[in-house]
């Protein structure tokens, strides 16, 4: 059904290689997201699975079938992008059913899927408004309502939540996962925001420079990262890296420790591994509480309980098991 | 896709400038056809050693100088006016900018006869109210005369353009300015005045490119006269061609001017081709 | 600026605007009001500004002395023959440009507008021959040819400019959805082109209408358009101001009333983008 595969796939514009030579597989019905920072290649590698660009080298399959060379309105996939695209000319009823018109299907059949895809969108009230006239959510909802009735073999989307504020993101995250439930249809999603990866995929697929530096669900990477961008990538705060006499001790050349997994107490206690420093900056979230702590050459980030009192200037100390120390070499490989 | 206009305007520019170029160098006149011969430069000296060349470029100068001198300063004076806060904003803007799109010969003649006329025109009885002789401006000072009109047309057009370009002038980097303590004569002198300069150079190259064919106006009023006091080089070459029927001569003048035009016409492409990239 | 203005102020520069306002728009009016005046009201000292007998002779007079119609209609002919047609011949080429732009684009874009910086007097005895020798002379036909040939540069630019600032996401998701070029044309690109069509068209009649040189030079009395039918008044006889204001005032009102609504094409037709 929905499966989608890349062989070696490039892309150069001019003389430089923006997609490093890609092999990747997305399963039928898996919602898989592509993150990385800006310009490591994802959305130009989600647009060469729609066919708005050509690859320079490789083959992409969609369904087993070989679609490097069909364009985009043949390939049956449909996309939303991140400025919805909207036809601003068109009712919102015209622009759902612009794909369908452009597949000549009868109207009635036409006016049945428009009003089904309003109806599981709630945009049944808005079908005779112009895109000029909604909200940033309800046109969020129009693009994908204009993809849903394409029924197509999978969606795309490319940051499609950028462009809304906060609050609307988290609840747009929720629809957008349960209407994959409900569709059960592939969905490979494209975006900057690793808590939208970590939430919502099924498998993350982490760019960097056109690179892909790994793939798997957002436990795996976040258990066992492959190097040091990944590690770094992935989890909020970043975890934090050391390197030097902190690493040696550890036999690695860099270590890095997630600021969730330390202990932080007031008093050096019965461990003499723990770190001693002083307490910098501190964030109060009201469930955590982040702490800047400066310790010797190194400022460490540090999550405690919102109910511990900490203050600016204090000294505290930090410790941490062994099993929850990564360690790196000098490439930035993960060791065992 | 683009050829056809492409082509066009190729063969608009090849074609007739080409026949020019031949022209002007053979010794045609139509009042005796088939005699047609090859003349050298010959139209080139004798036109610009022609007396009434130097005139015309002195006219053509005093057109073009005077008319944006008036334009550029007073459509800045009231560019700058229309931008306060003043009430029925809208009305006055469309009351300015009318002038613009009254035709040439409406306004030459309606100015001319209504306005400036020595016995019957507003001025004459303005200046007969005020207890003075009333002013002949056609007769004693024609040039001024067409000067003065085509200004009153091209006014309203300098004064849109920079009128546009200060209301997209930065609110925020005025404020900032503010902020830092620089007062309103500091800030026009630092921030508007270079931000206008701009735009008052694409309104004098481009009035230029227009005002150094001026015609219309010179036809309708004084055909050029008395003797050649008002006529402009435009307005020569046409005299030599349609009038005298001086193919050769006339082509040779089109000549030139089309080189003097092209000098001003380079700087206005650097300045466009600057805002293409941005 | 959301701050206090002190009302003294604004009431001195709106009387200071209105003032200067009225003074520029005056000739206008006075033309207006002269129209509507007889041959001896109209050179009465002093002047009767408002509170005179209005009269529609002198509109009469003009009518029954040259066909005023036919030289409005040779103007709206010319002027809307000349924009249609350059805009038959502009808009595949600003499309092409604007999408699907090669390495030579602007460099062509350019040169087009450089072409609009001829001075007319330096092509106007081979095109005047040539029109008499292949009969364009004096005929609507020959008009609209030369008419369409020097504003196309600004036809083509002003087309560029419009649909470059169409979103080109909104043009690839028409794509997504299964239209063919064909489609995507008629569907999409056209109806968002359609606004920066209109006002093109809008800024082109006007200069059409009020186009001085060529229309002078090549026509003489079956295609004259109002321009040179205006120009007639030049060497009159007897009294004539009234029918001067009332010829001028049919000639120029359509134009500057659709003046009013073109003021943003103007800034942007005429400076060639160079001023936002």
């Amino acid at each position: 059904m929905g499966t989608i595969t890349l062989k070696q796939v490039t892309k150069r514009f001019d003389e430089v290689e923006v997609i490093q030579p890609i092999d990747l597989t997305v399963e039928d019905g898996e919602f898989v997201v592509f993150v990385g920072p800006s310009g490591c290649g994802k959305s130009t590698l989600l647009r060469l699975i729609a066919g708005l660009e050509d690859v320079s080298s490789g083959q992409i399959l969609i369904d087993g079938r070989d679609a490097t060379d069909i364009p985009p309105a043949r390939r049956g996939l449909a996309m939303v992008f991140q400025s919805y695209a909207l036809y601003p000319h068109m009712s919102v009823h015209k622009n759902i059913g612009f794909p369908l018109k452009m597949a000549k299907m009868p109207s009635a059949e036409a006016n049945a899927k428009i009003e089904a895809a309003a109806h599981i969108l709630n945009l049944t009230d808005y079908l005779k408004r112009r895109p000029g006239q909604l909200s940033g959510g309800q046109r969020q909802r129009v693009a994908i309502g204009r993809a849903i009735v394409r029924e197509p073999e999978a969606f795309l989307f490319d940051e499609p939540l950028s462009n809304l504020d906060a609050a609307l993101r988290v609840n747009m995250r929720l629809e957008i996962s349960e209407l994959h439930q409900k569709l059960k249809t592939t969905m490979v999603y494209v975006t900057h925001d690793q808590v939208e990866a970590m939430t919502m995929a099924d498998k993350i697929v982490v760019l960097s420079a056109g690179n892909i530096e790994q793939v798997g669900s957002p436990l795996d990477l976040y258990r066992r990262p492959r190097n040091l961008f990944v590690a770094g990538f992935i989890g909020s705060p970043k975890m934090n890296f050391m390197s030097g006499r902190h690493a040696e001790r550890y036999n690695a050349h860099t270590i890095g420790i997630r600021p969730e997994t330390f202990r932080v107490t007031t008093d050096q206690g019965a461990d003499r591994t723990s770190w001693k420093g002083t307490v910098g900056v501190t964030e109060h979230l009201g469930s955590d509480t982040f702490l800047r702590v400066d310790v010797d050459d190194e400022t460490l980030t540090a999550r405690v309980s919102g109910e511990l009192s900490v203050h600016h200037g204090d000294t505290v100390y930090l410790s941490v098991n062994d099993e929850h120390v990564y360690r790196f070499d000098e490439q930035g490989l993960a060791l065992p | 896709m683009m050829s056809p206009a492409v082509l066009l305007l190729l063969g608009w520019m090849l074609i007739p400038l080409g026949m020019t170029l031949y022209f002007s160098l053979l010794r045609y006149n139509l009042l005796s056809p088939g005699e047609e011969s090859f003349t050298g430069l010959q139209n080139y000296k004798w036109f610009l050693t022609d007396p009434s060349f130097m005139e015309s470029i002195y006219n053509t100068l005093f057109l073009v100088g005077g008319v944006l001198i008036i334009t550029v300063i007073g459509g800045t004076l009231l560019a700058l006016l229309l931008d306060q806060p003043i009430f029925g904003q809208g009305i006055v803007r469309v009351l300015v900018i009318a002038p613009f799109f009254v035709m040439p010969t409406v306004s030459a003649l309606i100015w001319k006869n209504m306005f400036m006329n020595p016995v019957s025109g507003l001025f004459a009885q303005l200046f007969n109210f005020l207890g003075l002789q009333p002013f002949d401006f056609f007769g004693q000072a024609p040039l001024a005369s067409i000067m003065a009109i085509v200004s009153w047309q091209w006014l309203p057009f300098a004064t849109l353009i920079l009128l546009t370009s200060l209301q997209s002038l930065d609110g925020e980097q005025q404020e900032a300015a503010e902020m830092d303590g620089a007062g309103a004569l500091r800030r026009f002198f630092y921030l508007t005045a270079p931000h206008l300069a701009r735009a008052v150079t694409v309104v004098i190259l481009i009035q230029t490119i227009f005002l150094l064919s001026i015609f219309a106006e010179i036809q309708v009023t004084t055909n050029g006269g008395p003797g050649i006091a008002s006529t402009n080089l435009t307005y020569l070459v046409y005299v030599q061609s349609l009038l005298q029927y001086d193919v050769g001569g006339g082509s040779a003048g089109g000549v030139i001017a089309i080189i003097l035009a092209n000098i001003v016409a380079i700087f206005l492409m650097w300045m466009i081709g600057k805002n293409l990239d941005a | 600026m959301a701050r206090a203005i002190s009302p003294r102020r604004k009431v001195l520069l709106s009387a200071l605007a209105w003032t200067i306002g009225f003074l520029i728009f005056f000739p206008i009016l006075w033309t207006f009001l002269t129209s509507f005046k007889t041959e001896e009201e109209a050179i009465t000292s002093p002047p009767s500004f408002l509170f005179f007998d209005w009269t529609m002779s002198a509109y009469e007079a003009v009518q029954r002395r040259s066909d005023y119609f036919k030289h409005f209609m040779n103007s709206v002919v010319i002027s809307f023959g000349s924009t249609l047609l350059g805009l038959a011949i502009a808009i595949p080429a600003a499309w092409a440009m604007a999408f699907v732009p090669g390495k030579q684009t602007k460099n062509i874009l350019m040169w087009m507008l450089s072409t609009k910086m001829l001075p007319p007097v330096g092509v106007l005895i081979p095109i005047y021959l040539l029109f008499r020798d292949t009969g364009l002379l004096d005929t609507r036909t020959g008009l609209v040819i030369v008419l369409t040939l020097i504003n196309l540069p600004i036809i083509v630019w002003m087309l560029y400019t419009y649909f470059r600032e169409i979103p080109g996401e909104i043009l690839e998701a028409s794509r997504m959805d299964g239209a063919s070029l064909m489609n995507e044309v008629v569907y999409v690109l056209t109806p968002m082109a359609l606004p920066g069509i209109a006002s093109t068209m809008l800024l082109n009649v006007i200069l059409a209408w009020n186009e001085a040189f060529w229309t002078l030079n090549l026509t003489a009395a079956k295609a004259a358009p109002l321009t040179q039918f205006i120009a007639s008044f030049s060497s009159p006889e007897g009294l004539f101001y009234a029918k001067l204001s009332a010829a001028s005032t049919m000639a120029i009102a359509p134009i500057i009333i659709l003046g009013w609504f073109s003021q943003k094409q103007l800034v942007r037709g005429m400076t060639f983008g160079a001023v936002k």
